[in-house]
């Protein structure tokens, strides 16, 4: 998916606060430092106020010391929001991959070499009965249309991350996600394949 | 979290967090704070794990108050320390002076924002360094750490409190939004490898101390108040004994001691890393958020060939005058990024006087320098200069 050749990877997680989008950030970058060994930043941005208001977080993973913790063009741009998508769209790099939630966002037309992903991550976590996991179903789609870390990582790190009252249903919203991008990458291998 | 003060392991935390964790395994026990951007999470974190360490976290009605409740937790014989941002600093200055005066150890944690007055409350600034030398009035030398990272958030907040116990000053952490927001690895030793730095106390009984009489190093021993000592305690100018004395050879032998010893003892305070300057043209010098482009920037450079070293400040107060003196001597120019229109710049012009080229690469607040503007600006003075 063209990101393996180099040693950098960028992230831009970008939706409104309140949707969890700092911990989704947090999450990545405690998969990938505590659990994969690697070298990782998590900025964020916000605004003055607590909830509603755009909100983004960046996150890099390297396997080098991370000089400059930010990143104008990111291999992974995920869209938690209107607003988040039509401020970011313009910075993912040519063949980055783009997911986005398929009732928060409407795309209009996508660049041609970019790798677009929809996931109805917040009508998931409606379903499983609390619409503030849909980042953790986000999540579970990334582990499984990306290798910016390693799916055990990933779930080691949101299940130490999320109060604990509430693992087993974060637990089944991640595994929602990944079954989700499982489901889609294979529909397209045999796409390929016919 | 409760009940343990040191937390070892591996975490992915933030820069204000580490700093709190840093307060917590240096022994501090007693923080007074008021909430503001982008500082809260120390004040946050400190709220939540000091009940369970034994120590008591005060929420003050204001940054004066705080800056008071903190000296005062130091005379009582507890570590103490206090957070803030651009605006509560500037309400902190007239108490970081009494702290200074009183010889009281605290220690106090800017996570710089972009100013002036309420600014940028969100996001970066560097514009706070020339305050923190001089923005308390009257005579004094200060100690100013700027850490580059939550790891280094979590290592100077130790050396901070060793700092401010040994030379009994309050200690400014100079830290800023980027440093202080991001989460990164931070690696928290076992308790027993943290080195810890205790005030030394009175060696005679009551009826002999002088708590203002300076040991060998320049320090005056502290005692404890409620240990039995008389002691006599004021922000006026006074003698060994702490009693006020309104005249110039007092006020002399009192500044200048809070002067010497700071600069009679700079082989323990000053701290900063020299990368790749042995055989450099241009030196970058840079401290906080910026020392981290301007190690990229660095890097890069030398990977392309190009003869280009870091000085990375880990104190920034007192100034390494020197070193900057000598590495002026060898270098054709000092390139200094800064998160403000020139403040640390200054001191290097100063020390420099013409001897090389001096290049402030400025930035007004409000975002982060990039490693590809400090590259342009080595690049230029390597022509202009050729």
């Amino acid at each position: 998916m063209g990101m393996e050749q180099i040693s950098q990877h960028e992230v831009i997680i970008t939706g409104f606060g309140g949707q969890g989008i700092v911990l989704t950030g947090n999450i990545l970058g405690k998969a990938a430092t505590i659990h994969d060994g690697r070298h990782a930043t998590m900025t964020q941005s916000y605004g003055p106020e607590a909830r509603g208001g755009a909100c983004s977080s960046q996150v890099i993973v390297s396997d080098e010391e991370i000089a400059f913790p930010y990143t104008d063009n990111p291999q992974l741009l995920i869209c938690m929001s209107q607003e988040g998508y039509e401020n970011n769209r313009g910075a993912l790099v040519p063949g980055g991959i783009m997911v986005w939630d398929t009732d928060l966002v409407e795309t209009g037309e996508l660049d041609p070499s970019w790798i677009a992903y929809h996931v109805p991550a917040t009508r998931f976590a409606e379903e499983l009965g609390n619409k503030m996991m849909a980042n953790i179903v986000m999540l579970g789609f990334v582990s499984a249309v990306s290798e910016l870390v390693t799916t055990e990582s990933l779930k080691t790190a949101m299940l130490g991350s999320v109060p604990p009252h509430t693992k087993e249903k974060n637990g089944t919203a991640f595994e929602r996600g990944r079954d989700y991008g499982l489901a889609i990458l294979k529909s397209l291998a045999k796409q390929e394949g016919s | 979290m409760a009940g343990q003060a040191v937390l070892t392991g591996t975490h992915f935390i933030n820069g204000d967090e580490a700093c709190a964790e840093g307060a917590l395994a240096a022994g501090c026990r007693f923080f007074a704070g008021y909430p503001i951007t982008p500082a809260t999470e120390v004040a946050e974190r400190m709220s939540q794990r000091l009940p369970g360490v034994g120590g008591v976290f005060i929420q003050m009605e204001d940054e004066i108050a705080s800056m008071a409740a903190i000296l005062g937790g130091s005379w009582g014989g507890v570590k103490s320390m206090t957070s803030t941002s651009g605006p509560g600093f500037s309400l902190m200055m007239e108490n970081i002076g009494l702290g200074l005066c009183t010889e009281t150890p605290c220690v106090i944690c800017n996570v710089q924002r972009a100013g002036p007055s309420t600014g940028l409350p969100t996001l970066v600034g560097q514009g706070d360094m020339m305050q923190a030398r001089w923005g308390s009035h009257g005579v004094y030398e200060i100690i100013a750490i700027a850490p580059s990272s939550p790891q280094e958030m979590f290592d100077f907040t130790i050396k901070a409190f060793n700092l401010s116990e040994q030379f009994r000053l309050p200690v400014l952490i100079m830290a800023d939004e980027v440093v202080g927001h991001m989460n990164e690895r931070v690696v928290i030793p076992e308790a027993d490898q943290v080195q810890l730095v205790e005030r030394s106390k009175p060696s005679e009984g009551p009826d002999t101390y002088l708590p203002f009489q300076p040991g060998p190093d320049g320090v005056a021993p502290m005692a404890t108040s409620g240990e039995g000592y008389y002691m006599h305690i004021t922000g006026l100018t006074h003698d060994e004994k702490g009693y006020p004395v309104m005249e110039v050879w007092a006020q002399e032998e009192m500044t200048q001691r809070l002067v010497d010893k700071i600069q009679g003892n700079l082989d323990q305070i000053l701290d900063f890393e020299a990368i790749h300057l042995e055989d450099a043209e241009v030196a970058v010098m840079a401290y906080g958020i910026s020392a981290r482009s301007a190690r990229g920037a660095v890097l890069a450079l030398r990977q392309a060939g190009f003869k280009v070293g870091l000085l990375k400040l880990n104190v920034v107060w007192p100034f390494p005058e020197d070193y900057v003196r000598e590495l002026s001597r060898r270098v054709k120019a000092i390139v200094v990024p800064e998160i403000n229109l020139g403040q640390m710049v200054l001191e290097v012009e100063r020390l420099a006087q013409g001897r090389c080229q001096v290049k402030l690469v400025p930035h007004p607040g409000g975002g982060i320098i990039t490693p590809a503007r400090i590259m342009e600006a080595v690049k230029a003075s390597l022509e202009e200069t050729s």
